[in-house]
């Protein structure tokens, strides 16, 4: 019951703050929807018993790359109106129709997946030799998920040196 | 009321999802577009991590770790792409952003 509860109103929280941040017309306001939309994703996670990623989506989204986005729209100051210009050849209600056939798809994905005969039941989980949602992650990705946490690794220094390069002056 | 079933997340990641489409396909500001895609990166860690706990198995969980680390870098070079281009054309609007089209 309070699970409900929690479901619905974080719920309509998400996908209201969703569609204000697509919606305001000030960047700097839909940063801030941002924001909130992560927080309420946050507080979905603990209720799925997530409190790692939890913890990671506070300090990633809503601490790292929000400040970031902050930060690019204070550096990008518009003198003028961002949406002024409008590519006569742009079709924005087609657009809107391509993304209604996207949400029908996946409405039918879902009636197909939920509808079935519910699958023969998952071999369970290895048991872990440790307990608690964080041990158990970090268990996971040192042992089985040992080659895709370096990869990881590597994808970020590789984004960092790239953002450098791609961000700094000209030299000379 | 009933109970809440992995089909309510999934319901919720497919709408979240769609939102996020509808701001890359009508918006002209190209930060708000890297908005919407981190909207849709966050709709489909939600229904990794319903499935997840619906399956008892954390392997959905370490998926949304590696997401999450992709969204960052996917972050940091793109606002750096579009950092260098507004320096050269002064514009965030995609619709004047067609210098490389064919």
């Amino acid at each position: 019951m309070v699970e409900t509860i929690v479901f619905y109103t974080l719920s309509g929280l998400i996908l209201g703050l969703g569609v204000a941040v697509i919606t305001t017309p000030n960047t700097v306001h839909s940063v801030v929807f941002l924001v909130m939309n992560f927080l309420g994703v946050a507080v979905i996670y603990v209720v799925l018993e997530a409190e790692f990623l939890a913890v990671i989506q506070v300090l990633v989204y809503a601490g790292g790359i929000v400040v970031l986005y902050l930060f690019v729209v204070m550096l990008v100051n518009l003198t003028r109106e961002s949406e002024a210009h409008q590519d006569p050849r742009r079709l924005s209600l087609f657009g809107l129709a391509l993304a209604g056939v996207v949400l029908l798809e996946l409405a039918g994905i879902v009636v197909y997946s939920y509808g079935r005969e519910p699958p023969a039941p998952v071999a369970a989980a290895a048991t872990s030799p440790v307990q608690g949602n964080v041990e158990q992650i970090g268990w996971l990705l040192y042992t089985d998920y040992l080659i895709p946490f370096e990869v990881a690794s590597v994808l970020l220094l590789v984004a960092m040196v790239g953002a450098i390069v791609l961000a700094k002056r000209e030299l000379s | 009321m009933m109970d809440i079933t992995p089909a309510h997340y999934t319901v919720l990641s497919a709408a979240l999802f769609t939102i996020g489409v509808i701001g890359v396909l009508v918006r002209r500001n190209i930060i708000i577009i890297f908005m919407s895609i981190e909207l849709m990166l966050n709709a489909v860690n939600i229904n990794l991590v319903a499935n997840a706990r619906h399956l008892e198995n954390l392997v959905g969980q370490v998926f949304v770790v590696f997401v999450i680390a992709v969204a960052a870098a996917e972050a940091a070079v793109g606002l750096g792409i579009l950092l260098a281009f507004f320096r050269n054309k002064e514009t965030v609007n995609i619709d004047e952003m067609n210098v490389m089209r064919w």
